[in-house]
């Protein structure tokens, strides 16, 4: 009897800091580092990197503030130009299951870092490296993979695409992507 | 049944007839006769508590925030903490305090006025108060789990939209709005009801105290206003869960709907707050006086009309929004008009103690407090309501003057003076006098320290809600005097608590009636007992404890099962006998549901539909007919 | 401050009548003064209603010093007093309804003058705002005759000016006290100020519809010039920026194009286009930095760039690493931007 108090007390508990964990605003914090330095395939079409999981990183897909950031810096950084509001245009969707260079929160942060082949720019000194874990976390919520309760529903535009709140999760596939682009 | 005069008393008859009205319509000890009470005394009682509470928790966030502006350039709080703080103080105050606690001494002096039983619809007053509790508590551990609401008691829209505020917050507060207006809706429907057929026979609507005209006023207004609110934070919370676009410009919608909509509840609002107060001062000012009120038609078509004007002002709080000029001229003249029928109070009060005998004490002050307070705080009203001066004067320091003027002025000095009051009532005993001076003194300087000096900031620049201010504007030395006022004021209301925790073990034994009131709460013990009256109380004239000829009492209801006297609406003559509902764990249990629902759906839009299964299944359980209860039968007279 | 210094500053306040550069009732544009006027009325009528009110309760306290011990007066309509006070009530409805009157056509009539000036010759300014600045614009002749700068209003006196008020994102609202009343920028709506300045000097406007984080920090400098300063300033405002001359600042302006800075602001005559922050062309000539929340210095400027989420917490300048000597070359190229 005690212990099953104490378990749903605990976990009443671990939700209430879950609650915490989300709507953080951290102005001051320290990007996480990507220590992984093993150099990337850098043929069009190659396979992900096999990646360190970053609990820091993490965070960033758990926190509202960090996927909201990410959202306008999605913008004003003008990831639009390519990938439009996800959907994708001269560049990749970016609200699908198919990742061509990973679809970890690290691997995206890598991806935009460091650039890839036929055409995404490396914003390596461009964009901070906070912004770009924002972005990141941003760009993971368009495929529904960041935390549900964490990302806003819509944004004060026009758009065709469903409410963030209501993207399924996509896992990445695990099949090697068809090259069809 | 029968009027009567109240028998000679035979000690055994009354004893035995004590004995079985209390097993009728008492309140056992055990958990669960607590958690099914219905008894309005009891419920109310924790209303008033729980409201209370939650208005030493508000004031501390507001001395938080005096203390983090008593310098320029603070950094004792960051902005996010301090945008919370804010939000957080205006809305407790506002949904958790102000409303609540003016609906729960109506919950409890009402059926007492009215000389009835129990509320009408007592399950629904339980559930009202859990639903009540639940949405405050909700909101508060959202508060201290870093969730609490920041954008502002009125939450404007786009800022309060899924773009520009991230995360859970603004959508507990939304939900919490609706927890509180349920609540607030659910008893308002009783107030009426109760005040409209549950009145002792002879009281017609011409004999009613001013405090039942005040509640009844009040409630058709909430009736009229919340839903407003209620549809407001729907869309919005629609907004940012399913993302629709009620309040977004860009397809179609319009961050000013968000406006109309909440402060077509929002300037009436006020107004729900401050009717009931203008009740309770009628009340302290007739007693004290000795004198019955001067002018009673002018001030009741005064409330009604208060009422009705409250309803066409709302966008005075919108002048700087660039509507067109020619409708905001109506607006200031009926923002205006309403210095009518206050003036015409104000006058009547006065011309009440100037005419009476009117005895100083605590009760009294604090109503004098009032007048001198609230006055000045409806001549800002009035300077506001212009338009072009509000264009300098909305949104700064200025309006924050005003609204503590008028809400604190007209609202909690006299639910003050209503506390030392009604105090012997509630408990049996007095409040002590010599406290209750050092309290209304404090209270009152430390009152005016704190929010004069807001005008002049106000005229000198300085915009409302912000966290901090540069050095070398000329506003530092008054905002440290206003913080020295806070800090007044947090003595003053400790010393309150301080003198009711005393006055409820050592205080003065207060007897049925200790000021010589006129209305009937007095005509009963105090405490009162569970079932009200022993016998339901004719009343003869205005004030229906001083009239000179002897008091006649109805006889004829059932002492052996739950049943109150229904009455005419206007003439109150005696119509039917009804049964009472009798207490049940099920408003409990909806209340429990109800939250269930509407928490849940702030994390999954799914839970609207799911969640409504359990609320419906408690419904039904609670609606289940079922035979009353009568004890040992007795033959009635 | 000592306590005694802080009530003597209090009651100077309180006498001059709140004078200073972010004060309604120091005017020193048209709007102000005459909105001035208004609060005088104001405040006498309603100072003498609320006198009346306290004398009256006066009276009444002090009448009933010997009336301790009485019966209660039962019957309000037997007492000898009942008649006089329906007429002294009467008068006081009067009074009030007269003075609501006044009150009302006044503010009616003002409200009319504000809304009717003539506005044909006045200047076109386009003032956007966004968490948590101003971006201002001076509508030119040409395209290449419009002025951008931020956080910055400079305006020729005696000459009316009409603010077309838009909002990128949230609702904020613009308010120069000593110039006229505020009004909101709501998006999706255009809104419109005149203010007509009629003293030369420097005030300061400040946001006052709460607009998130950092809405205490969302200052306006505003500036009034002499007709000639405004012209002259309006003609620098369309060079482009210098080019950087000394070491230093050349090193700076490398730091600038490469770095994250660039892709924000805009500088104009070099590759610096960004459209999301403030335009940075002519930084080096305002009064304050980052919307008002430090004033302009070097230093100050270079702990702006060091760390701006201390000096103002949540705003959309990220931290950038960068070592000392970089920091201070980029803060001398930007300090060269006169």
């Amino acid at each position: 009897m005690y212990s099953r108090c104490l378990a749903s007390l605990l976990l009443l508990g671990c939700t209430l800091l879950a609650g915490c964990e989300r709507e953080t605003r951290a102005f001051h914090e320290e990007a996480p580092a990507i220590n992984d330095v093993s150099p990337t395939d850098f043929r069009a079409g190659g396979t992900p990197r096999p990646v360190a999981k970053n609990p820091q990183a993490a965070e960033y897909e758990r926190n509202a503030f960090h996927i909201s950031e990410g959202k306008r810096y999605y913008e004003w950084y003008n990831c639009y130009s390519c990938h439009a509001a996800g959907g994708g245009d001269i560049g990749p969707p970016l609200m699908d299951d198919e990742w061509r260079y990973g679809g970890e929160i690290e691997q995206i942060f890598s991806s935009i870092v460091e650039g890839r082949p036929n055409g995404m720019p490396s914003f390596a000194g461009r964009i901070p490296e906070q912004q770009v874990w924002e972005i990141a976390a941003y760009v993971r919520s368009m495929s529904g993979n960041a935390a549900k309760d964490a990302v806003p529903s819509r944004g004060d535009e026009i758009k065709t695409t469903k409410p963030l709140t209501q993207v399924p999760p996509t896992p990445e596939r695990s099949e090697p992507p068809r090259s069809n682009r | 049944m029968t009027t009567a005069l109240p028998r000679e008393a035979d000690p055994a008859e009354i004893t035995a007839q004590h004995a079985q009205l209390t097993r009728t319509w008492g309140t056992g000890q055990s958990l669960f006769e607590r958690l099914a009470t219905v008894d309005h005394k009891i419920v109310a009682r924790r209303y008033v508590i729980t409201a209370f509470v939650f208005f030493v928790l508000a004031g501390v966030l507001a001395l938080l925030m005096r203390i983090q502006l008593a310098q320029p350039d603070s950094h004792l709080i960051d902005p996010d903490r301090y945008n919370q703080l804010f939000t957080m103080h205006g809305t407790t105050m506002m949904f958790l305090f102000a409303v609540p606690i003016m609906e729960a001494i109506a919950v409890y002096l009402v059926p007492l006025m009215c000389g009835t039983r129990n509320i009408s619809f007592p399950r629904l007053n339980a559930f009202s108060y859990w639903v009540f509790l639940f949405g405050g508590v909700m909101i508060w551990i959202a508060f201290l789990m870093n969730a609490g609401p920041e954008t502002g008691w009125f939450s404007y829209v786009p800022l309060a939209g899924p773009e520009y505020s991230p995360g859970k917050r603004t959508d507990f507060w939304a939900q919490m709005v609706t927890f509180t207006e349920v609540a607030a809706l659910a008893v308002a429907v009783e107030l009426i009801a109760t005040i409209l057929k549950q009145r002792a026979p002879g009281m017609t609507l011409a004999r009613m105290p001013l405090f039942l005209w005040a509640m009844l006023v009040t409630s058709f207004m909430v009736i009229i206003a919340m839903p407003a609110v209620m549809l407001a934070s729907s869309f919005l919370i629609a907004d940012r869960l399913i993302g629709t676009h009620f309040f977004n410009p860009v397809e179609g919608g319009d961050a000013l709907l968000w406006q109309h909509l909440f402060w077509f509840f929002g300037h009436p609002e006020v107004y729900i707050i401050f009717l009931p107060a203008l009740g309770m001062v009628s009340s302290i000012v007739i007693t004290f006086a000795r004198r019955t009120i001067f002018a009673y038609t002018l001030m009741v078509l005064a409330l009604v009309t208060t009422g009705l004007l409250a309803f066409g002002l709302w966008v005075h709080h919108m002048f700087a929004t660039g509507l067109p000029h020619l409708g905001s001229s109506f607006y200031t003249a009926a923002s205006m008009m309403i210095a009518i029928p206050s003036g015409m109070q104000i006058f009547a009060w006065i011309a009440t103690l100037w005419d009476g005998k009117p005895r100083f004490m605590t009760p009294l002050l604090f109503v004098i407090g009032f007048i001198v307070i609230f006055v000045l705080g409806g001549l800002t009203g009035v300077m506001l309501a212009s338009v072009p001066l509000d264009l300098q004067l909305h949104d700064t320091y200025f309006v924050v003057a005003h609204f503590h003027y008028v809400l604190i002025g007209g609202a909690v000095f006299p639910l003050f003076a209503a506390f030392y009051y009604w105090f012997p009532k509630f408990t049996g005993r007095k409040l002590s006098e010599r406290l209750g001076r050092w309290n209304f003194w404090l209270f009152f300087i430390g009152f005016n320290v704190t929010f004069f000096p807001m005008h002049i900031l106000g005229l000198a620049g300085m915009p409302r809600r912000v966290y901090t201010y540069a050095d070398g504007l000329g506003w530092e030395s008054l905002n440290l005097l206003s913080t020295l006022g806070a800090l007044m004021i947090g003595a003053s209301v400790l010393l309150f608590i301080v003198n009711a925790a005393r006055s409820l073990k050592q205080g003065e034994p207060a007897g049925d009636n200790p000021w010589g009131a006129s209305t009937l709460e007095w005509a009963t013990s105090s405490p009162p007992p569970p079932y009200n009256f022993m016998h339901i109380p004719v009343v003869t004239g205005r004030e229906a404890l001083w009239q000179p000829e002897p008091r006649q009492v109805l006889e004829g209801l059932s002492p052996a099962h739950r049943e109150v006297l229904c009455t005419s609406a206007l003439a109150a003559v005696p119509d039917i006998r009804q049964h009472s509902a009798e207490p049940s764990i099920w408003p409990f249990w909806t209340a429990i549901a109800t939250a269930i629902w509407f928490i849940a759906s702030i994390f999954d839009a799914r839970a609207v539909l799911w969640g409504s299964l359990p609320v419906a299944v408690c419904l039904i359980a609670w609606m289940w007919p079922t035979p009353p209860r009568v004890l040992q039968q007795r033959t009635a007279p | 401050m000592s306590g005694r210094k802080h009530i003597c500053a209090a009651l100077v306040v309180l006498l001059a009548g709140c004078s200073g550069q972010q004060a309604a009732l120091d005017a020193a544009g048209d709007q102000a003064a005459t909105i001035g006027d208004l609060w005088t009325l104001m405040l006498w009528v309603c100072g003498f209603m609320y006198l009346l009110v306290l004398i009256f309760l006066a009276h009444a306290i002090w009448r009933a010093r010997h009336a301790l011990d009485a019966e209660p007066l039962t019957h309000g309509s037997g007492s000898r007093a009942e008649h006089p006070l329906r007429m002294a009530l009467g008068g006081w409805v009067g009074l009030i309804v007269v003075g609501l009157f006044v009150l009302s056509l006044a503010t009616f009539f003002i409200d009319r003058s504000l809304a009717q000036a003539r506005t044909d010759d006045a200047l076109k300014i386009k003032v956007t705002a966004a968490q948590w600045w101003w971006k201002v614009e001076y509508e030119g002749m040409a395209p290449d005759q419009r002025v951008v700068t931020a956080n910055e209003l400079r305006l020729p006196v005696g000459q009316p000016a009409l603010l077309e008020l838009h909002a990128e994102d949230v609702i904020h609202s613009l308010w120069i006290p000593n110039l006229g009343g505020k009004e909101d920028l709501i998006p999706g709506r255009i809104n419109s100020l005149l203010l007509t300045p009629r003293r030369e000097g420097e005030y300061r406007g400040q946001c006052a519809e709460f607009c998130g984080l950092q809405h205490a920090k969302m200052a306006l400098d505003a500036t009034v010039m002499n007709p000639d300063a405004f012209t002259r300033w309006r003609q620098q405002q369309l060079t482009p920026a210098p080019a950087p001359s000394t070491p230093e600042q050349i090193r700076g302006h490398e730091i600038f194009m490469s770095g994250p800075c660039a892709a924000c602001h805009q500088i104009a005559g070099t590759p610096a286009s960004g459209q999301t922050g403030p335009n940075l062309t002519h930084l080096a000539s305002r009064r304050t930095i980052a919307a008002g929340a430090r004033p302009y210095s070097f230093e100050d400027l270079r702990d702006w760039l060091r760390d701006p989420q201390s000096v103002k917490p949540g705003n959309h300048m990220p931290v950038v690493q960068l070592s000392d000597s970089d920091l201070n070359a980029l803060t001398a190229y930007l300090d060269s931007l006169k």
